[in-house]
C-alpha cells in the first residue's frame, strides 16, 4: 500500500464509503417494503471511486452526475434523510419530492444537475467550468458519467470546448461495465463503442488522461488529486477513468439485492465468504478491500471498524424513519415553480 | 422619456445587447460566428470590440455541446445569451433545452435555476428552403419551463430582449429574418416583464390575434378592410409562453369575432391553443366561429414561386375576415 493517503484519511474515506453502502441498502429495502415505486440505480460497488474523487473538492467546487448518483450525493456530504425522503417523493426530500433517485441532487453543495439522460450533464459541467474561469477563483468542476456516456455525441462535443478553452473540468468516467450482463442474459447493453481504449477520446483532444483501479482509493485519490491540483492551476481539464466492476445486483434490469447487507465479518474473518457472489466479496467490494486494508493498522482497527459501522447503521435507521414518517406533498402545490 | 431613435429591428435587438452588457459584467453572447465575425446576419457587431473574447464567445460548431455548456454557465452564476444562427438548428439542442434547461427550477424545487436567453431567426420569404426557415416557438411552448418570445417591432424587440436577459428563467427569443430591415421608433425605457399582449390596433368588427411577422400582414389587411368600412382589431400576444390570455379575451369580448394567424404550420401549432382558449372562455360573445390561418402543412419550398404559397399573407388574411363577416 502507498503512503499517499494518511491513516485519518482512510479512516474518514472508509466511514463516507460505507454510509453510502448502508445508504443504498436502505433504497433498496424502502423499495422492496413498497416506499417507493418506479426504476433506481444503486451506486454498490464504485464507492472507492466517488468517495476519494469528492473528498478532493472544496466548498466552492461544483459537481454534476448522473441517474447513478446516489453515491455521489451522499458523499458530498447531503443529509441522507433528505436525500433517502427525495427518493421515496416525500415533501421533506432535498427537491421536495419533485426529481426523486434519477434526479438527486443539492443545489446547496454545488451539484448543477442530475440528468437521467445518458451524457446529459456532461456539457452542463463543462458550463460550470465555463462560468469558474471566468471568476478566477481557482474552483474547478468534477464531471462525473459512467462509460456509456462516451457514446453519445454531446460527450465528445465538450470535450472538445474543455479542451479548447483550457476549462478547469475533471472528467470523472466510471466505467462499470466488467462484469455486466449482456441482453442475453437479461442486462442491460454494456459499453458499445468502437474505441477500445476510452482514454483514446480525450486523447485525440489533447486532453492528459489515466486509467485508475477504481475499487482502490489509493489510486483513485492520487489520480484525482493531481487532476484537481492541475485543474486549479489553469491547467485543465483533466481525464481519468476509472475502472469499477458492475455490481451483481445492478446487473438485471430491476436492481435487487443480490449480495444482501454487507457483512463486514467477511472482512475480519469472522464469517465465511461463500455462495455466488463469493468472489465479488472476496476481490472487488470496494468497501470489504478498505476494511481489510484498515484491519492491517493493528490493534483496535477492528473494534473501530464495527464502531463506525454501528453509528452509520444507526444514522442510517433514524434516515429510514425520518422518510417514512414524512409527508408526501401536498397536491396544491404540484404546480409550484412552474413559471411558463 | 427619451427621445425615440429609429432603429431596425436588428439594430434594436443589438442595442437592448449593448445595454444589458454594460449593465450585467454576468451577461455574455455564445454562439457561431457571433465574436470577431459580428454575426452571419450582423446581429452582433460591435459586441466583440467592446467586451472582448470573454464575453463574446465564438463556439465551435457543436450546438449540443456548447448549448448545454451554455444551461452549465447559466446555473452558476453567467446571463449567457446563446444564438442558435437559425431556428432550425435548435433541433441539435433539444435534450439540453426540454430535458435541462427546462426542468431545473423545478426538479430541484425552486432551488435552482436557468437565467439564460436562446435567441434564434426563423422564418420565410428569404428562399432558404425547408431545413432554414422554420420556426418552433410552438415546440417549445409545449414544454413546461420554457418562456417563448416573438417580438414583431423594432420596439417589442428591444424591450423583451432586455426582460428576456433580466429573467430568471430560460426564455426563447425568436427573431424573424424578415421583419431584420423594418424600422421603428425605439424608446429605451424601463424593461417590460414577459407575458404580456399589446393591442397592436383598435377596432370593433373582428380582433386579429398575430404571431411575429404576420403582425405586419394583419396590418396591411386592417388598413385594406379599413377602406371597406370594416374595423379590424388587432393584438400581438408577443410572448407566445405564458401567454396574456386576458388581453385576448378582452379584445375578443368587445369584437365578437376572432381570427388567429400563424406563420408556422397551422397543424398543432400557436393558433390551435390560442382558439381553444378562446371558444373555451368567449363562447357566448362569438358571433362567428374562431376562424385560423397559418402556414402549409409542407416542408418550406426554396423556389421563389412555390414559398409564398406557403404562409398567409396580407390578402390572405384581408380574405378571412371578408368571409368571417359575410
Amino acid at each position: 500500500m502507498s503512503a499517499h493517503l494518511s491513516q485519518d484519511a482512510r479512516w474518514r474515506l472508509f466511514e463516507t464509503m460505507l454510509l453510502m453502502r448502508r445508504f443504498e441498502e436502505s433504497v433498496a429495502k424502502m423499495n422492496v417494503e413498497k416506499h417507493f415505486t418506479g426504476h433506481y440505480h444503486l451506486y454498490i460497488g464504485q464507492e472507492a471511486t466517488g468517495a476519494p474523487a469528492i473528498s478532493l473538492l472544496g466548498p466552492k467546487d461544483s459537481l454534476s452526475t448522473t441517474h447513478r448518483n446516489h453515491g455521489h450525493v451522499i458523499a458530498r456530504g447531503a443529509d441522507p434523510g433528505g436525500a433517502l425522503a427525495e427518493i421515496m417523493g416525500r415533501a421533506t426530500g432535498l427537491s421536495g419530492g419533485r426529481g426523486g433517485t434519477i434526479h438527486l441532487t443539492d443545489a446547496s453543495l454545488g451539484f448543477l444537475s442530475t440528468s437521467g439522460v445518458v451524457g446529459g450533464s456532461i456539457s452542463l459541467g463543462v458550463g460550470g467550468a465555463f462560468a469558474r474561469k471566468h471568476r478566477k477563483d481557482g474552483s474547478i468542476h468534477l464531471a462525473l458519467f459512467g462509460d456509456s456516456a462516451l457514446e453519445e455525441g454531446v460527450a465528445f462535443e465538450s470535450l472538445n470546448i474543455a479542451s479548447l478553452w483550457k476549462l478547469p473540468i475533471v472528467f470523472l468516467c466510471e466505467n462499470n461495465s466488467a462484469d455486466s450482463w449482456d441482453r442475453s442474459r437479461g442486462g442491460y447493453t454494456t459499453l458499445t463503442h468502437a474505441a477500445n481504449d476510452l482514454r483514446s477520446i480525450p486523447g485525440a483532444l489533447g486532453i492528459p488522461s489515466r486509467r485508475v483501479d477504481g475499487c482502490d482509493v489509493e489510486d483513485v485519490h492520487e489520480a484525482m488529486a493531481e487532476a484537481v491540483e492541475a485543474c486549479r492551476a489553469g491547467k485543465g481539464p483533466m481525464f481519468i477513468e476509472a475502472m469499477t466492476r458492475r455490481w451483481a445486483g445492478s446487473a438485471p434490469l430491476w436492481p435487487e439485492l443480490s449480495t444482501g447487507v454487507t457483512d463486514l465479518r467477511m472482512a475480519t474473518g469472522e464469517a465465511a465468504i461463500e455462495g455466488e457472489h463469493s468472489a465479488w466479496y472476496a476481490q472487488n467490494d470496494p468497501v470489504l478491500k478498505l476494511a481489510r486494508e484498515l484491519l492491517g493498522e493493528g490493534a483496535g482497527a477492528r473494534e473501530r471498524i464495527f464502531a463506525i459501522d454501528a453509528q452509520v447503521t444507526a444514522r442510517m435507521q433514524a434516515a429510514e424513519r425520518f422518510a417514512i414518517d414524512s409527508p408526501m406533498p401536498a397536491p396544491e402545490t404540484a404546480l409550484q415553480h412552474v413559471f411558463a | 422619456m427619451a427621445e425615440p431613435r429609429m432603429l431596425t429591428y436588428r439594430e434594436a435587438v443589438l442595442d437592448a445587447l449593448f445595454a444589458e452588457m454594460r449593465a450585467d459584467p454576468a451577461v455574455m453572447i455564445i454562439g457561431e460566428d457571433v465574436g470577431a465575425a459580428g454575426g452571419v446576419f450582423k446581429q452582433t457587431e460591435g459586441l466583440f470590440a467592446e467586451f472582448g473574447a470573454l464575453r463574446v464567445v465564438d463556439t465551435p460548431i457543436s450546438e449540443p455541446g456548447a448549448f448545454g455548456m451554455a444551461v452549465g454557465a447559466a446555473m452558476t452564476g453567467m446571463r449567457p445569451v446563446f444564438e442558435v444562427m437559425f431556428g432550425d438548428f435548435m433541433t441539435l439542442c433539444m435534450d439540453q433545452l426540454v430535458n435541462q434547461a427546462a426542468k431545473v427550477r423545478y426538479m430541484s424545487n425552486g432551488r435552482a435555476g436557468v437565467p439564460l436567453v436562446l435567441r434564434t431567426t426563423m422564418g420565410t420569404g428569404a428562399n432558404l428552403g425547408p431545413q432554414h426557415s422554420q420556426g418552433f416557438y410552438a415546440w417549445a411552448a409545449h414544454v413546461p419551463g420554457l418562456k417563448v418570445v416573438a417580438p414583431a417591432t423594432p420596439q417589442d424587440a428591444h424591450d423583451l430582449m432586455r426582460a428576456a436577459i433580466r429573467d430568471d428563467d430560460p426564455v426563447l427569443f425568436f427573431e424573424d429574418r424578415m421583419l431584420y430591415t423594418a424600422r421603428g421608433p425605439v424608446v429605451a425605457g424601463e424593461p417590460q416583464t414577459l407575458g404580456r399582449a399589446r393591442v397592436v390596433r383598435q377596432g370593433r368588427d373582428v380582433t386579429i390575434v398575430a404571431i411575429g411577422r404576420m403582425v405586419a400582414f394583419a396590418q396591411a389587411a386592417a388598413e385594406e378592410l379599413a377602406r371597406e368600412g370594416v374595423e379590424v382589431e388587432i393584438v400581438d400576444p408577443r410572448t407566445i409562453a405564458p401567454l396574456d390570455r386576458r388581453t385576448i379575451i378582452a379584445s375578443v369580448k368587445r369584437t365578437h369575432r376572432a381570427l388567429v394567424v400563424d406563420g408556422a404550420p397551422l397543424a398543432y401549432g400557436v393558433t390551435g391553443e390560442i382558439a381553444s382558449i378562446i371558444a373555451e372562455e368567449a363562447f357566448d360573445w362569438l358571433d362567428a366561429p374562431v376562424s385560423r390561418l397559418g402556414a402549409a402543412n409542407v416542408p418550406v419550398p426554396i423556389s421563389r414561386s412555390l414559398e409564398p404559397l406557403s404562409r398567409p399573407d396580407a390578402s390572405a388574411i384581408a380574405q378571412r375576415v371578408r368571409a368571417m363577416l359575410a
